[in-house]
């Protein structure tokens, strides 16, 4: 079996001179470009199927109001869960008539807190965190800072949350 | 701790040198009919396209009664998700022209002769898989046309007697194309396919690595001094990665120009659409069981002309086993003829399968 010589090798010793070196290293580099380019063309369209969801999560969080409709039928002492853009947040018509409704995301580690009418408080069963009811502030447990409150508005089809 | 040092402890226990002296050595015969050579890699290449994109469609895709909203929420709502899905449903096509490609050069070059008959066989196995990878994928998206491709596929069975009926009920999940015969296919197309396709893939691959590349007859017949090869790390490799690269724009090129349509829902009351016909790698099959259904009438001729097509393609696994001989013959010839037949056979029907088409 008679292998093939190595022309290529035979090639470059003859054609490495000192001009010709450049354009090697000039075409290698170009040829490094393109490939880079061909694959990020490659990853782009991977990359943003993939971060869909994300995406569309992104323009929900945008929203800056909602409308519960029959929500002012809420007995007082009762909450509502519901929500607000991508994330779950709650809605209390306390005893004392006031309305209050604030983000049910902890700042903790991202749990979803509940409210306890019996105690009035604010509480996240994953670490034990605790709130206030009415200003949304971090009282004990682990919660770095307070829940943010919305502003809420009362009429007669519903309650408008907004971004306060 | 020194780079050198770092491979030789993986070495010693993993024998790195071994795969490298190996590699060092494979050989790849050089001759007018080494075009040939590359097909086998190209359809590799298609496969492992076929494995990453149908890993990102997954990321969306619900089987089930979901089925048509998840395809139409890849296809319209998710970024480029219609160019995955095109990209999927081309590549299936594409793999399957290059594995047939493939098989016919390996076919007249007769390289499935001794010691080669485990590659033949292999492959044959593995082009069947992928043909049911192709008639499971088919049905996937559950719009009007998969639904009915899929009812006419899973008919053809229920012509043989006695079990026909219950290994289509068995495939369809019931007596009608439903959800699920979806959630059901989408479980071989996903699991069970891979899970056979992979080891015997693995095995073909590893027999063209102790075999190597058969040549022709014609050159094998030369005394061994007129025999050229050439290296394959890096001289051949380096044309086979091109290979891909061109296989990788031509898909990439289809699969934006033309992308994949999605038609209405499947609807089980609807009449089948007009020019409904199979995916061009089945037209052939489809036709000639037509045909044959027109030369022998009634019952029996069905059964008659799926038996027909049995012996045919039993013919053709089992060629390694009656074309054995080195030297040219009346055995080697008529298995020629026997190859152009098929082609013929293959051509023929599919033109008549499209012109056909109303």
């Amino acid at each position: 079996m008679i292998e093939q010589t190595n022309t290529e090798a035979h090639i470059e010793a003859v054609a490495e001179g000192p001009g010709e070196r450049n354009t090697r290293r000039a075409f290698l580099a170009a040829a490094g470009v393109a490939g880079l380019a061909y694959t990020a063309a490659l990853a782009y369209p991977i990359y943003r199927y993939l971060a869909s969801p994300e995406e569309m999560a992104m323009e929900a969080t945008a929203v800056t109001e909602v409308t519960l409709k029959d929500a002012q039928k809420l007995p007082p002492g009762a909450v509502l869960m519901f929500k607000f853009g991508a994330s779950p947040a709650l809605l209390i018509h306390h005893q004392d008539g006031r309305w209050i409704s604030m983000t049910a995301v902890c700042t903790h580690l991202g749990c979803t807190v509940q409210y306890e009418p019996q105690a009035d408080r604010i509480h996240c069963a994953c670490h034990g965190g605790v709130y206030n009811a009415y200003t949304g502030a971090n009282v004990s447990g682990p919660p770095p800072r307070p829940l943010k409150l919305f502003k809420v508005a009362v009429n007669e089809a519903g309650v408008d949350v907004s971004r306060a | 701790m020194s780079s050198k040092a770092i491979y030789d402890w993986v070495d010693e226990r993993l024998g790195l040198s071994e795969l490298a002296a190996f590699a060092r050595h494979k050989t790849v015969p050089v001759h007018s009919q080494s075009f040939w050579y590359y097909w086998g890699g190209i359809s590799l290449f298609l496969f492992l396209v076929q494995c990453f994109t149908g890993v990102l469609l997954l990321v969306y895709y619900r089987p089930g009664a979901e089925a048509y909203e998840s395809v139409r929420q890849i296809t319209f709502v998710m970024h480029f998700g219609w160019l995955i899905r095109s990209a999927h449903a081309w590549s299936a096509s594409l793999m399957i022209f290059s594995i047939l490609v493939h098989m016919f050069s390996v076919y007249f070059m007769k390289a499935y002769r001794k010691p080669r008959e485990f590659g033949w066989l292999s492959g044959m196995g593995l082009l069947g898989l992928a043909s049911v990878f192709g008639f499971s994928g088919y049905l996937l998206p559950m719009d009007e046309l998969s639904y009915f491709a899929t009812k006419v596929g899973l008919d053809i069975p229920t012509a043989i007697p006695w079990i026909g009926p219950v290994i289509a009920n068995m495939l369809r999940g019931g007596p009608d194309v439903s959800e699920f015969t979806v959630q059901r296919f989408f479980a071989l197309h996903v699991v069970v396919l891979p899970a056979v396709f992979l080891p015997l893939l693995g095995f073909h691959l590893w027999l063209v690595q102790r075999h190597g590349n058969a040549s022709p007859p014609s050159v094998e017949a030369l005394p061994p001094v007129e025999r050229k090869s050439e290296p394959f790390v890096p001289n051949f490799m380096r044309k086979d990665l091109a290979m891909w690269l061109i296989a990788l724009n031509i898909l990439a090129l289809l699969a934006s120009v033309f992308p994949w349509s999605l038609g209405k829902p499947f609807d089980p009351l609807a009449p089948a659409p007009l020019g409904i016909h199979p995916e061009w790698y089945f037209m052939s099959p489809f036709e000639m069981l037509k045909l044959l259904g027109v030369v022998l009438r009634g019952e029996a001729g069905e059964i008659a002309g799926i038996l027909l097509f049995t012996l045919g393609i039993a013919l053709w696994v089992l060629i390694p086993f009656y074309d054995t001989k080195k030297e040219k013959g009346q055995r080697a010839r008529a298995a020629h003829y026997f190859g152009l037949l098929a082609v013929f056979a293959l051509l023929s029907t599919t033109i008549i399968g499209y012109w056909t088409i109303r």
